[in-house]
């Protein structure tokens, strides 16, 4: 079996005295579309910032691809990441910002960094907004053009927080096609953190479950096995949008 | 339309009763609050609330009437809400979470020498901060200096224009009112004195010295230093910074080193400009108060202003040009919460920076005083 592109061991995550998840474990497989799920406020995003490196873990390991995260380096980034509101730099129009790492990290002339980052903003549907600043965008575009970005250096692994919160269905289910498409046509391993629950059985090959209370995983498989099969009354409340007390 | 009457019982056996009749709702709910609270002056044992003849009751009346029975229960007092319709009952029921209303949260006053102290460390902490920003930026600028392509130079001339040029207007009449309000208060002593061409001799060392590069940093601290911490700030509490970072690029060199530069580098442009209109607004009073020639006038500033003392100015403007971003762009990167964390973040960055010029000019002056006796 291959080594699992991200290691999570015995991970206490939080803030001073506030602990919001505790002895957290598990691991991502290349090439899975792997959900990081639970409720508002159960330490989902601050777990993908432990992942990323921008936040340091209270006790506990994190690594990806064998290193950790935090770890300065000279190297390119060895991932991309799509932040919830897209955090596109709003001074920079469209085309600069996904071809930022590229001028950083690579040595393409100007004119083929230009080729990419048209062939990248294509592949998420955003044909000629190369030259479109960040506001003009709405929140659907604005989150495809920072998955274009994240994937500029060609990552073989992506991360994406809440990737449909605040979009319509429609804009929503389009871009977990687009996930699923980078997924099976481009192998790209991705890890998402999400509550929707159609995004999730649309997308998601395994997933984890985080709960507030316990600070704990109390969940991991595929989800649409845990919907069907899981007897834990907080993961099918979960799965079956329906309060605790009315599934007891 | 609204109503509620009530009829309250003290019945032998200490139990009250109140009965409460018609729809109840917002605007019933002040006359609702104090039925109830009658009720309890009997010292009941009981309290029965009759709710067999309300037609309807909205939410508010609902929290009323379950958060008093739990507030009743609290205190030993059985309390029941009996007789309700189907639609009282599932509103009730709605609102009835049979918790005690739990005591106000009261904030621990705080002593003041604790207030004190408080103030104390976030002060010693917000300077140690700035000290460990000062030194992270040291090595950002010998890496820069060692690898010059790392550093974003796309950002130096806009910085720079926005920075400086921009500045000129402003810089230019502020200066130039300010030469005209140290000579004005100055000219009616000197002329007693007989003395009107010292007038230049006054105007033209305090403005190349203090005035000069003090105000012109007061006025860079409130245009550009404001907007260096909310720009930062915004682009914090945005997760912009967080998406540099993944990408692996510093907010050192890939924001705040541009800055650094670029302000360093206009701001002796900016104090020569003030320099020249302090002096100006100098010889405007000369000429048109004292009636001086600008010959003279001009004659006895070269006279009196050396080299040295343009030159201590351009020095501590370049200091003052580090000062201001640095603690800027410190506070911004340092701004959570959203827009208060970035309309604080600012705040303390005018402050602080204010704070710090004065500060720094203390220390130049003295240094240089000191300097050519050593």
């Amino acid at each position: 079996m291959n080594d699992p592109l991200i290691t999570v061991t015995n991970l206490t995550m939080g803030w001073d005295d506030r602990v919001l998840q505790r002895d957290a474990n598990f691991t991502v497989q290349r090439g899975e579309v792997f959900v990081i799920l639970g409720g508002s406020g159960c330490g989902k995003s601050t777990l993908l910032r432990h992942l990323t490196g921008l936040s340091t873990p209270l006790a506990g390991e994190v690594r990806v691809k064998g290193i950790d995260p935090k770890e300065p380096s000279l190297e390119p980034p060895k991932f991309g990441v799509m932040f919830q509101s897209g955090a596109l730099l709003g001074s920079y129009t469209v085309g600069e910002n996904v071809g930022l790492p590229l001028r950083e990290w690579t040595d393409l002339p100007i004119e083929a960094v230009r080729a990419v980052v048209q062939a990248k903003l294509r592949l998420v549907g955003l044909e000629n907004t190369e030259g479109v600043m960040p506001s003009e965008l709405s929140g659907g575009m604005k989150k495809r053009a920072a998955i274009a970005r994240a994937m500029a250096l060609e990552p073989d692994l992506i991360f994406l927080d809440e990737p449909s919160a605040g979009l319509d269905p429609v804009t929503s289910a389009e871009l977990d096609e687009l996930i699923i498409a980078l997924n099976r046509e481009l192998g790209l391993t991705v890890v998402v953190v999400t509550h929707e629950l159609d995004s999730i059985f649309r997308i998601g090959t395994r997933c984890i479950m985080l709960d507030r209370e316990t600070r704990s995983i109390i969940a991991e498989g595929d989800p649409r096995e845990l919907r069907d099969n899981s007897t834990d009354p907080r993961v099918r409340a979960f799965f079956h949008r329906k309060p605790k007390e009315q599934l007891s | 339309m609204s109503s509620a009457s009530a009829d309250t019982v003290a019945t032998p056996d200490a139990v009250a009763r109140v009965a409460l009749q018609g729809q109840l709702d917002l605007r019933s709910g002040k006359a609702l609050w104090n039925t109830l609270k009658q009720a309890e002056l009997e010292h009941p044992r009981q309290v029965d609330v009759d709710l067999s003849e309300v037609t309807a009751a909205d939410g508010s009346a609902a929290a009323i009437l379950t958060s008093y029975r739990a507030e009743l229960r609290a205190k030993g007092v059985e309390c029941q809400l009996i007789g309700a319709r189907e639609n009282v009952a599932e509103i009730l029921r709605l609102y009835d979470n049979a918790r005690k209303l739990g005591p106000r949260p009261r904030r621990k006053a705080r002593g003041q020498l604790d207030q004190i102290g408080s103030a104390a460390i976030a002060v010693a902490i917000e300077a140690q901060l700035v000290i460990a920003f000062f030194g992270q930026m040291v090595i950002g600028m010998m890496n820069a200096i060692r690898a010059p392509r790392t550093v974003n130079w796309k950002e130096l001339l806009p910085t720079a224009e926005r920075a400086g040029a921009d500045a000129v207007p402003i810089v230019a009449l502020i200066n130039y009112l300010v030469g005209m309000v140290i000579s004005l208060q100055s000219a009616a002593q000197l002329h007693r004195f007989g003395a009107d061409i010292y007038m230049a001799d006054l105007v033209g060392i305090s403005v190349v010295r203090e005035i000069g590069p003090l105000i012109t940093a007061i006025v860079v601290c409130g245009r550009t230093g404001a907007a260096f911490a909310a720009e930062l700030g915004s682009m914090q509490t945005n997760e912009e910074i967080d998406a540099l970072r993944t990408m692996g690029f510093g907010p050192m060199r890939f924001l705040v080193m541009p800055k650094a530069l670029a302000l360093m580098a206009v701001m002796p442009l900016l104090t020569v400009l003030a320099d020249l209109m302090g002096c100006l607004g100098g010889l405007t009073t000369a000429v048109v108060r004292l009636d001086l020639s600008v010959a003279a006038y001009l004659a006895e500033s070269q006279r009196a202003v050396q080299l040295s003392d343009f030159t201590s100015g351009l020095i501590k403007s370049v200091a003052f040009g580090l000062a201001i971003t640095l603690i800027s762009c410190q506070q911004g990167l340092a701004a959570t919460g959203g827009a208060e964390g970035v309309g604080k973040r600012t705040t303390a960055a005018v402050v602080t920076t204010l704070f710090t010029l004065i500060l720094i000019d203390a220390v130049f002056t003295v240094f240089f005083e000191v300097a050519p006796q050593v």
